[in-house]
This record gives structure tokens, C-alpha cells and sequence, in this order.
């Protein structure tokens, strides 16, 4: 039906680089998968996410870290990716959103569908990183442990995201014991 | 394909010309139906919004704009209610802007599909269950035939018809048969309310788990094959002009293939197309693209604004309200001058609300291809059929050859009633002659917004020996929101600024509500709950001020000013009249949860406001404290009656979120305009209230009604700022009449 393909499907990882291609470029671990970016070492994590690998789950909200909607997990650390160069998240294992379910949804991201957290939606992969973060460092978070989340909801999900914290925080311990 | 289904016949639905509903059924050919919902051989579809697949499945298109209000999932529910099916068994898909020529002329093929007034809801509630109740008829005549049993003997029961005797048949086997026959000739009885079994259940929203794990797809994450990345450059400076421009080195840098002018419109023009003049640079991804943006060389040359400023505003505003000369008349009851001056008491007020941004984390953007005989767009819209006209008057192209698709939409708020940036997508588009992805920047959404209205609201009221308010004057110096629109050109000028018809209208016997133009050149536009959030502020903490001022309590003085509970007129907007008892109600509530009239003596303070519009009646109570300059939101009560709630978990989410919204708002946002540009460029010095800032939860009670249902977008905005800045007062003695609050409260502490 469409005139156009749109191309959005799962990248597919470069499987085989030549060494010497390889020296050239830069390694990006993301998902699990290896990925060499060949243009500009500087370009943020955020766009060769999203215009080099459609990964498009990461948004832009701000360009200069304030708002949190492009919020990866960077060896497991919840980072702004549109402040963070590609050459400055090479080495490092990079997860975004598409990558944190395994054949399971993760449990914050099922506490989010149960809290129905999400309004328009848009915030909310950068919101469920920094909670996964979260909840690494803090399996017990109280408010004030919560409120140090400082990603950006314009909609006003707020105490719903707090909610679904609390809840993550006791599936987590449920599937951990 | 085959042949029956080129003879299919949909159902459609559109609103005439006159504004009466359509809903008739036309031959159409098989590509004009559903076109969203995919090729299916063995999917049957009766109407535009229902398709059943042979094993069952039951698919619903969805017509809104989803722009985080909940449509996609609220509409389909109540075609789901009357199709009768197991919700949990229907899977929704979006339906792209329904275009569509008819013999009586172009027409929407799905009804209404923008997003605003707060009427999705509303509008729905009157056709949506209709398409639903005439596919379930459909389903019922085919077993009908095949059981050879009159259709009155049968019913339906989540999916399947059933028999007197017990046998059924699932939607599935029925579809085929039930597509084939002709539609009923009259109108379908509607259920019952209490046989409701969808509508009025908590539902989780339909693309919850696409959201959670990164699948939803929103205008942003739209990508054409070849397309080009566009970001623009934009005139800084209010109606400014292009003068020299040096792209040289913009195009030397890797990745950037073009750089196209856009003109703005002339001072004196209305904007129907681009916001302002600007440079777009084209590139193959949008960090190539922002690069080239950055080695773009202008110097542009500032418009007719040169000298405004928020405070020069400000003194023009305050002076036409000392002045009061040449007013604009909005309303006029009994004899407000004569009754101020018999009256025994009199206080007065002024309040000043700044422009506001939207600020949509979303920024706008575009993804379009522009060919010579045909358009495709995929964006964020909240006015889709306005975006097919722009479109249109830009490329030419025939408005039956346009295909617009609507993902989802990070946020709305107003914002994306306007198609400036659909416009500037479509003249670059056709000038690369390549698809074009246009991305604004955050500093781009925050400088060239249509920002809600600034203005100064002048109250005054009058009241007698037994503290009765007879006399009541609003006088609003603003500017006009209909600055430059086309679509406005009859409206009067103080449309959008002061609502003639708005609380305390007809329950005060003299009344004056006068407007003040002043003139600007800031872009104007709706803003979430526009009219509502500008005055509902200066009204309910005017309120207040009069309770305080003659020793009333806040709640009565209104539940007094409400009186008995009767409907009263109320033009505009849709709404459905007035009805006071219903503002009593909510009011009564929320005083109820937070414990109003109880002493405290723990240095916290409680305030109320409460409001009425779209049809929708809500209040706010807080309870707030100050910790040395930090403010300290105790409790947040939203008390909502917005008639029949179709998603209960959608209206809770949706006051929550309007509390929000208003606090956030209240507390720390402006824009502000000096030396004609407006001065705020990104978060950080328009600081949306973070987490750690918002109250923990927002208690939301919703009145349970059986009144026509109405929108919930809006309605849980406007009173929550005054609420606040009473309970401030309450806390603190300390008065806040100008916003943003937190800079003036800290000033005045």
C-alpha cells in the first residue's frame, strides 16, 4: 500500500567488515550487536541511532541534555545520547529501548503498561531507562530517591512514573528471590 | 481480489456543510476503503472503522489525532461497545486523514479528525456508536438469513450471535455475509447505558506496550527512503527580513546538499503558511544538517518590532485599562457603573499573564515527499484536513491525491492547530524535488511559537451591606488572539482573551466585560485550554481576594454566587450551556477531600478555584507550605464532572496531567519578548517542572454522571493555577497577581 518503503525494520547488524575497513571506523556495541559507524565521529549517539540505524525509540526532545528524552543506558548508566559523540560511546555497551526487553518484557517496562503510565508517549523510553538505572543502584527507591529523575514529561505522568517505579521495584524483587 | 469487493460498499461518515451528521453508504472501490488497515483477502470490512478478519479478529481503526489525550483508544471503544465485541480481542489501528470527493462534494470520510475544543469525545459519543450499532446489525441480518429467524430473536455477546435455541456464530463466520448486504435504512437503536460493558471501564491504553518498548511510531520517527534531513535558520527577530546570506561554507561541510530561502509573510499578512522567513539547509542526516545550520553566514534585518518588549507591553496595557477609553464592549448587564457606585464595598485587582510557549516534547517536524501529481506527509497534526489545504495551495496538487498519515504526536497543547511547519516542509520539499525531512530544534519550537496571549485583567467588584457581589466589571487589556489569522478574520477582536458568557456572567446583575486590544507582533495561537487558562487565573483569584476582603469563606461565596442549580446560556465552544448545580458540585467535593473549614495551625495553607468549560466542570484544592523560598505542594486535588466517563483511567490521567500542567505552567513559565525577539531559547530558561518539583500524586475524583459525555484534554487546566496562588496567599499572606508565580512570590516574600 505504500508508495514508499519506509525503513524502519531491525537493522541489520554489518556482519562482515574487513580489518582494514574496520581501522576506519568506529565500533558502537549496541543491543548486543556490533555496529561500525563510518561518518563523523562527533555525531551524537542520539542520530546515528536514529538516522543511521532507525533505531527511533530514542527521541530528541532538547539537544543539549536538559530533557532526558534521549536517555540510553551506557554500561548500564542512564546517558543523554544527544550530548554524548559516537567516539565518545565506542567501547562502551550501549542499550536503548528496543534492546532492554529479552523474551520478556523488563519489569519496569511491564509496570509502566500496568500504571498506564504514558500520555502522549513521547518521553517515556528516556523515562524507562533512567528508572532502570534507577533501580539497579536503589532496588528500594523512596520519593526522594525517585525524584532525582529528572527527565522531562511535559504531559504530567509524573505520579504515575512514580507508581510504576514502586511497582517495578517489587516485581523486580519477586523475580529475583 | 475479486469482483465483490469492487462493488463494496462502505459506511461514511461526514459532516455536511450545514453541520449535520451524514452517515449513508456509498459505492466505493476497493483501494478507497481502509486503505490503514491493510490488504487482507479474507478480512471483511463493514464501514470505514471495522474490519473482521475470517478467524474473528476484530480490527478498529481509529480516526483521532492522538496527541497523548487518549483517543486512540477512548473512540474505539465506543464503536466496540455497540459492535459488542471482547475488547481484549480488538486490535487498533490508525486511520491515516480521511479525504474523500462525494457526488454532494468533498467530505471527511471519517468525521471530525482534528484535535481541539476538547470535542473528539463529544463528537464521537454521537457517531462513532453509531458505526458501531449499524456493524453489529449487519452481523445480526446475516445470521438472520442463514438461521432463517427474524433478526429481533437473536442477540450478540462478545463477538457472536446467538439463537433462541443456543446456536450461534462467531463475527468471523458472519463478516463475509454481513459486508455483502445493504445498510439499514433507518436510524439503529443505540444501547442502553446499563448494558454497558466497555464504556465506563478502566482501559489501558492501546499502545502501551509499543510505547514501552520503542515500537511506536511517531511523526518524528518517520523516514522516506532518500529522503533529505532539513533544519532552518529562522529570522530572530519578530516579522525580520532576510539581508545577506553566505552559505559557502555551509555547503562544504560532508553530508549537506542544499540550502533553500523560505519567505515569511509580510508584516501586514496573515500567517497562513511559514512562521517567518528562514534558511533551510538540507542534508543527508540531521547532524550533517545542524552542522551546515551552524556555518550558515546572515545577516538578517530586523522587522517593525524593533521596539518590543514585555515590559513595554506591560505599560501599554496598564495604561489603556487606567485610561479606559475605546473599549471593546464584550458584555454588558443591568448597570455595572451605577451599582459600583452604591455599592458598600468595592475591591479591585489587576493581573498579568505572560505569552506562553507550548513547548511540545516533540518537536515539530514533517516528513514529506512532494511528487507532481501526488503528496504523501507524515506528521504530528492536531488540524489534518488544514494541513491537506496548505498543502494543497503549495504544491497544487489535487486534494484527493494527498495522503496524509497520522502517527502518534508527542504533545499537542495547541501547537499543532497550526500547519506552519507543514507548510514550510511542503515549499521545500517541492523545491528539492526529493522527500524532506523538516526537524525543528528546540530553540526553533521556543522562539517561533503562536504563544498564548499576554495581557493585564482589571477586576472590579461591588457588593452590598449583606456582602452580595452586585456589580462586577472585567476589563482585559491583551493581545488579540485573532492577530493575523485568516481563519478569524470575523471573530471579534477579544476572542480568545475574555469569554463573554464565562463565570461570573448572568449570576452577577450588573456586569461589564470590556477588552483593550494592544498591539504586538508576537505570533498568537491556542494554547491548551486557551481562553480558559488566560482568565480563569485573574476570575478565581479575584474570588478569593473579595472573600478574604469581606471576611467570606472562599467556597461559599461561590457556591452563593452558583445559587440554585439550573442551566443557564453559555456561548461558544460547544458547550452544552452552563450548568451552575454542577460547578457547586465539583467545588463541594474537592473542599470535602481537603478538609476546607478545618483549623490549621501547622503554617499550611488551603486553596480552591474551580471552573467551567467544553462542557467539562472541574477544581483544584491545595495544600501548600513554604520551606524558606521553596514551595512545598502538601496535597493536589483535581475534582472532575465531565458527564459519562468513557475511560476512567483516560479522564484520571488527563486531570493528573492538566494539574500538571497548570502547576508547572503557574509556577516558572514565560516567554518573553525585548528588542523584538522573543528571549527564551531552551529548557533551561523555560523550565518545565521536573519530578522532584511536582506534587506525588494528584488525588483525581471524578463525579459519576449520565449526562452527554465531554472532553477531558482541557478542562483540568485552567483552575489549577488559581488554586494555587490561593492557597499561597493562605500559606503566606502573600498575594501573587502576576505570573510566572515563583519569581513574584519570591520578590514579595
Amino acid at each position: 500500500m505504500q508508495d514508499k518503503p519506509i525503513r524502519r525494520s531491525k537493522p541489520t547488524p554489518i556482519p562482515a567488515v574487513a580489518q582494514s575497513a574496520k581501522e576506519k571506523t568506529l565500533p558502537l556495541r549496541i543491543n548486543g550487536e556490533d555496529y561500525f559507524h563510518e561518518g563523523d565521529a562527533d555525531m551524537p549517539l542520539l542520530w546515528y541511532l536514529r538516522d543511521v540505524l532507525r533505531l527511533t525509540g530514542t527521541k530528541f526532545g532538547c539537544g543539549i541534555g536538559a530533557c532526558g528524552a534521549c536517555t540510553v543506558l551506557i554500561d548500564g548508566k542512564a546517558q543523554r545520547a544527544c550530548v554524548t559523540p559516537a567516539s565518545a560511546a565506542s567501547g562502551h555497551d550501549i542499550t536503548t529501548i528496543e534492546g532492554l526487553a529479552g523474551a520478556e518484557l523488563h519489569p519496569v517496562q511491564q509496570a509502566w503498561i500496568e500504571e498506564d503510565v504514558a500520555q502522549c508517549g513521547y518521553c517515556q523510553a528516556g523515562q524507562i531507562l533512567a528508572a532502570v538505572d534507577l533501580l539497579k543502584h536503589t532496588p528500594h527507591p523512596n520519593d526522594v530517591d525517585i525524584g532525582k529523575i529528572s527527565n522531562l514529561c511535559r504531559c504530567g505522568t509524573y505520579p504515575r512514573i512514580r507508581n510504576a517505579i514502586k511497582r517495578a521495584a517489587d516485581l523486580l524483587q519477586e523475580t529475583t528471590k | 481480489m475479486n469482483v465483490s469487493l469492487a462493488r463494496r460498499r462502505f459506511l461514511f461518515v461526514g459532516a455536511a456543510a450545514s453541520g449535520a451528521l451524514l452517515i449513508g453508504w456509498r459505492t466505493g472501490r476497493a483501494q478507497q476503503a481502509l486503505p490503514y488497515l491493510g490488504a487482507h483477502d479474507e478480512a471483511q470490512e463493514l464501514g470505514p472503522f471495522v474490519r473482521i478478519e475470517k478467524n474473528g479478529d476484530v480490527i478498529i481503526g481509529a480516526r483521532g489525532c492522538e496527541i497523548g489525550q487518549g483517543v486512540k483508544t477512548s473512540l474505539p471503544m465506543m464503536i466496540a461497545e455497540e459492535l459488542d465485541v471482547d475488547w481484549n480481542h480488538v486490535r487498533v489501528e490508525q486511520l491515516p486523514y480521511g479525504y474523500v470527493e462525494t457526488d454532494s462534494g468533498p467530505a471527511d470520510k471519517y468525521g471530525a479528525q482534528g484535535a481541539g475544543g476538547s470535542d473528539d469525545i463529544p463528537t464521537g459519543w454521537k457517531d462513532l456508536r453509531e458505526a458501531g450499532a449499524v456493524a453489529r446489525w449487519l452481523l445480526l441480518v446475516a445470521a438472520s438469513a442463514q438461521w432463517n429467524l427474524p433478526a429481533g430473536q437473536l442477540h450478540t455477546n462478545a463477538g457472536t450471535v446467538y439463537a433462541p435455541d443456543g446456536r450461534r456464530l462467531s463475527y468471523g463466520a458472519l463478516a463475509a455475509a454481513a459486508a455483502a448486504l445493504d445498510p439499514p435504512k433507518d436510524p439503529i437503536a443505540l444501547k442502553n447505558p446499563d448494558q454497558f460493558k466497555i464504556i465506563g471501564k478502566p482501559t489501558l491504553t492501546v499502545d502501551g506496550r509499543d510505547i514501552v518498548t520503542g515500537r511506536a511510531e511517531f511523526g518524528i520517527d518517520a523516514y522516506l527512503a532518500d529522503a533529505l534531513v532539513a533544519v532552518m535558520l529562522r529570522c530572530p527577530h519578530l516579522d525580520g527580513t532576510l539581508g545577506k546570506l553566505d552559505d559557502a561554507e555551509a555547503l562544504t561541510v560532508p553530508g549537506v546538499k542544499d540550502v533553500i530561502v523560505i519567505t515569511g509573510p509580510k508584516p501586514d499578512e496573515a500567517i497562513d503558511g511559514p512562521l517567518a522567513t528562514g534558511v533551510a539547509v538540507l542534508a543527508e542526516n540531521t547532524w550533517a544538517a545542524l552542522k551546515g545550520r551552524d556555518k550558515l553566514k546572515i545577516e538578517w534585518t530586523p522587522g517593525p518590532w524593533t521596539a518590543e518588549s514585555s515590559a513595554a507591553l506591560s505599560t501599554k496595557a496598564n495604561a489603556l485599562l487606567d485610561k479606559n477609553e475605546d473599549g471593546v464592549s464584550v458584555r454588558k448587564d443591568g448597570d455595572y457603573v451605577q451599582a459600583r457606585k452604591v455599592a458598600h464595598t468595592g475591591v479591585d485587582a489587576r493581573y498579568e499573564m505572560p505569552f506562553l510557549a507550548h513547548a511540545t516534547m516533540e518537536p515539530p517536524n514533517a516528513m514529506i515527499s512532494v511528487e507532481k501529481d501526488k503528496v504523501l506527509l507524515i506528521a504530528g497534526l492536531q488540524n489534518p484536513s488544514g494541513a491537506a489545504r496548505v498543502i494543497h495551495d503549495i504544491t497544487g496538487v489535487p486534494r484527493d491525491k494527498i495522503e496524509i498519515r497520522l502517527p502518534r504526536v508527542g504533545g499537542g497543547f495547541g501547537r499543532r492547530l497550526k500547519n506552519d511547519f507543514v507548510a514550510e516542509a511542503a515549499l521545500i520539499g517541492k523545491a528539492a524535488g526529493k522527500p524532506v525531512k523538516l526537524l525543528w530544534t528546540r530553540e526553533d519550537d521556543l522562539q517561533h511559537d503562536f504563544y498564548r496571549p499576554f495581557g493585564v485583567h482589571a477586576l472590579s467588584a461591588g457588593l452590598d451591606k449583606k456582602k452580595k457581589v452586585t456589580a462586577w466589571s472585567h476589563h482585559c487589556a491583551a493581545t488579540p488572539r485573532n492577530y493575523r489569522d485568516s481563519g478569524m478574520k470575523s471573530a471579534p477582536i477579544y476572542i480568545g482573551c475574555l469569554e463573554p458568557d464565562d463565570f461570573p456572567a448572568g449570576l452577577v446583575a450588573n456586569l461589564d466585560k470590556t477588552f483593550f486590544p494592544v498591539a504586538s507582533g508576537m505570533p498568537r495561537g491556542w494554547w491548551r485550554g486557551p481562553i480558559h487558562t488566560f482568565h480563569a487565573f485573574a476570575v478565581q483569584s479575584f474570588i478569593d481576594e473579595i472573600a478574604i476582603a469581606t471576611k467570606q469563606d472562599a467556597v461559599q461565596l461561590r457556591l452563593d454566587l452558583l445559587g440554585s442549580p439550573r442551566k443557564i446560556a453559555y456561548a461558544g465552544s460547544n458547550d452544552p450551556g452552563f450548568d451552575t448545580g454542577r460547578l457547586a458540585g465539583v467545588l463541594k467535593l474537592a473542599a470535602d477531600k481537603i478538609g476546607w473549614g478545618e483549623k490549621r495551625n501547622d503554617g499550611h495553607g488551603l486553596g480552591i478555584a474551580c471552573h467551567f468549560t467544553f462542557g467539562g466542570y472541574a477544581a483544584h484544592a491545595f495544600e501548600v507550605s513554604m520551606e524558606g523560598t521553596e514551595l512545598r505542594i502538601h496535597r493536589a486535588i483535581c475534582s472532575v464532572d465531565v458527564g459519562r466517563v468513557i475511560n476512567p483511567l483516560g479522564v484520571q490521567a488527563q486531570m493528573m496531567g492538566g494539574t500538571l500542567d497548570g502547576i508547572s505552567t503557574a509556577l516558572n513559565l514565560a516567554v518573553t519578548v525585548k528588542d523584538g525577539q522573543v528571549q527564551q531559547h531552551n529548557f533551561p530558561d523555560y523550565p518545565l517542572m521536573r519530578m522532584a518539583q511536582a506534587p506525588q500524586s494528584v488525588e483525581v475524583y471524578i463525579v459519576e454522571s449520565s449526562e452527554s459525555p465531554s472532553g477531558a484534554g482541557e478542562i483540568g487546566v485552567p483552575s489549577a493555577a488559581p488554586a494555587l496562588a490561593n492557597a499561597i496567599y493562605a500559606a503566606t499572606t502573600v498575594r501573587v497577581r502576576k505570573l510566572p508565580l515563583m519569581p513574584e512570590l519570591l520578590r514579595k516574600l
